[in-house]
């Protein structure tokens, strides 16, 4: 009786068990087809990005459309940097990363050291004030700007478009600031009883800690510079001197119906960033989200 | 968040040690740049933005002092303002709810705890890394009326699809499109806010009998308000400044219906070379947007949990 029993509950717990079991396989299905339908919606245009790369001028406009262009015109990809100095325009857009990336992880590095670590009088007031200046809005900054550097001569050049970045974003000093926080005074305290001078401390000590967000700086840095439009847009005059994103627009209005070539220079425009974030992708996903969420 | 250190009450130069003014000094020293770049970059371009509103200027010359003009025509009769006000004002009511919902969505989808979820969520996100020019090259073309690839599926199921860019009833839509496609973005935010709910609370709701739904909305939606509200502003402040997929799908057109607003201040600096008056139309929208921001802030005690908040 008793065994019948405990032979009976064992069944029943067995039977839901495996009820459990399907109910999570039927679940998951269910997650992996949302997840799907949702993948489709946003993979869609970079398919047709691809598609429309690879196909002739014929096969573009040809009614329906080809899903799989055959033969892939490959040679789309040359023809891009025939048509228009393109190659000029990665190099532009690369000199362009390099330099702000450069100015962006010394400039931010000092400045948070100074406001993480350094006593002075006046340190809330400034820091307070240099985070009031995230809420103002780019566009009242835009016209003097211009007419601040229309006036030193540096219209068509790329100082406007480098020298900013020398005197560290706001935001990024901020996250610097908030990482470097974290890090424990004895570590200062400990080199300073051993003779190092503050940029040594800097240097030896705070930013080895402080890689993981030194990558996130040249990171961010790196994507909104690649992507900027309208900084070139305004500071540059010279289509050899264009940036990528600029020699993109730039290309459209000379060749407005050369919709597979576009698509094959947007392709190219796009890769930069998106292999950055690839390869950076753990690290920049987590920093955006403690950035935003902690911040 | 820790934004002011605890800090020794403030001494004056003289009472400091030497120690303490070396170090002080050099803290001078290693913000010098932010300093050098606050005034150059910041302060004196605000306040001579705000100068500058009182003047006529095409740059060559010197400006001309012409107090309240500019703001007064702004105001009273300038078309273009009221359009591109109007285009601005339409295309947020539009973008904000529908980027928060999509956002919101896509961040529960991104939550979703399966094997391979790594690579959609970078799939979800990519878009938003993209050069806008790229983005928006994409989407002229998929929204090309013939060839495009929308109007293609649309003909299959049987519906002519509108001529969007071409249409002045359509082409915000098309705008919109373009910027829904980049809601990876607000996703990820809205992700970590997520991840943050501890799991006794959906473990509690769970004994209570709520369904996902419920859960959903009597534990996310609650602890996920202050997050929104967050991103509410955020995406507030960046809509009213859309500039470069206008630009470079439609510049302003048909007939002046993706007239931005921030289009209009190109026009003026860059075009027509009236940096006064642009100056005086960014202070209008600054203000704006200020009055919105500050609506929200309001609004938030009615709609924005705090945890820590007492009741």
């Amino acid at each position: 009786m008793e065994t019948d029993r405990t032979l009976t509950a064992l069944a029943a717990s067995r039977a839901t068990i495996r009820w459990g079991k399907i109910r999570r396989l039927i679940s998951a299905l269910g997650g992996y087809l949302v997840l799907i339908g949702v993948g489709v919606l946003f993979v869609t245009p970079f398919y047709w990005m691809i598609v429309t790369a690879l196909k002739s001028e014929s096969q573009l406009f040809a009614l329906p459309p080809t899903w799989i262009p055959a033969p892939a015109q490959f040679q789309n990809f040359a023809r891009v940097f025939q048509e228009v100095p393109f190659g000029r325009f990665i190099i532009n857009s690369g000199f362009l990363v390099v330099a702000n990336v450069i100015g962006e992880l010394i400039s931010t590095t000092l400045i948070a050291y100074g406001f993480a670590r350094l006593r002075f009088p006046g340190r809330n007031v400034l820091f307070l004030i240099l985070l009031a200046t995230l809420m103002i809005p780019g566009q009242i900054t835009l016209v003097p700007r211009f007419i601040l550097f229309a006036k030193l001569g540096w219209v068509n050049t790329y100082l406007p478009l480098i020298v900013p970045a020398f005197t560290g974003s706001p935001f990024l000093i901020f996250m610097v600031r908030q990482y470097m926080l974290t890090i424990p005074r004895d570590l200062d305290e400990a080199a300073t009883i051993d003779g190092a001078t503050r940029l040594q401390i800097l240097r030896y000590i705070i930013v080895p800690i402080c890689m993981p967000v030194m990558v996130l700086v040249a990171v961010f840095t790196f994507v909104n510079v690649w992507n900027d439009f309208m900084g070139p847009l305004i500071y540059l005059n010279d289509p050899e001197m264009f940036t990528v994103s600029l020699g993109l627009s730039f290309f459209r209005g000379t060749r407005d119906t050369s919709w597979h070539l576009l698509m094959a220079g947007s392709l190219l425009a796009m890769i930069p960033p998106v292999v950055l974030f690839f390869f950076a992708q753990r690290r920049l996903l987590g920093g955006i989200a403690s950035v935003s969420i902690k911040g | 968040m820790q934004i002011v250190n605890r800090f020794s009450p403030l001494k004056s130069w003289q009472q400091m040690s030497p120690s303490a003014r070396r170090e002080a000094l050099a803290g001078y020293c290693f913000i010098s740049p932010w300093i050098v770049g606050f005034v150059v970059f910041m302060a004196g371009p605000v306040l001579a933005s705000f100068i500058l509103s009182f003047t006529a200027w095409n740059i060559v010359g010197d400006p001309r002092w012409i107090g309240l003009d500019n703001y007064v025509r702004i105001l009273t009769s300038d078309p273009d303002f009221i359009q591109s006000l109007k285009v601005t004002f339409g295309y947020s009511l539009l973008y904000l709810p529908i980027s928060t919902v999509c956002g919101l969505a896509v961040a529960m989808v991104m939550s979703l705890k399966l094997k391979g979820i790594g690579i959609f969520r970078t799939l979800f996100y990519l878009p938003y890394v993209s050069p806008s020019i790229a983005a928006t090259l994409v989407w002229a073309w998929i929204l090309n009326p013939r060839y495009g690839l929308l109007n293609t599926v649309l003909r299959f199921i049987g519906i002519e699809g509108p001529n969007w860019f071409g249409d002045p009833d359509t082409s915000l839509y098309g705008i919109l499109m373009i910027g829904l496609w980049g809601v990876g973005g607000s996703a990820v935010i809205y992700l970590a806010g997520i991840q943050n709910i501890p799991a006794h609370l959906y473990e509690a709701a769970q004994i209570d009998g709520a369904n996902a739904w419920r859960q959903f909305q009597h534990v996310t939606l609650p602890m996920l308000t202050p997050t929104i509200f967050y991103m509410v502003v955020m995406e507030l402040i960046g809509v009213f400044q859309t500039f470069t997929t206008a630009f470079v799908a439609t510049g302003g057109g048909p007939l002046r219906s993706t007239f931005f607003y921030m289009l209009y201040i190109y026009n003026k600096a860059w075009v027509s070379l009236q940096m006064g008056y642009a100056s005086a139309l960014a202070w209008i929208l600054a203000l704006i947007v200020l009055a919105i921001t500050l609506l929200v802030f309001r609004s938030s005690p009615y709609w924005v949990y705090y945890e820590s908040e007492q009741k």
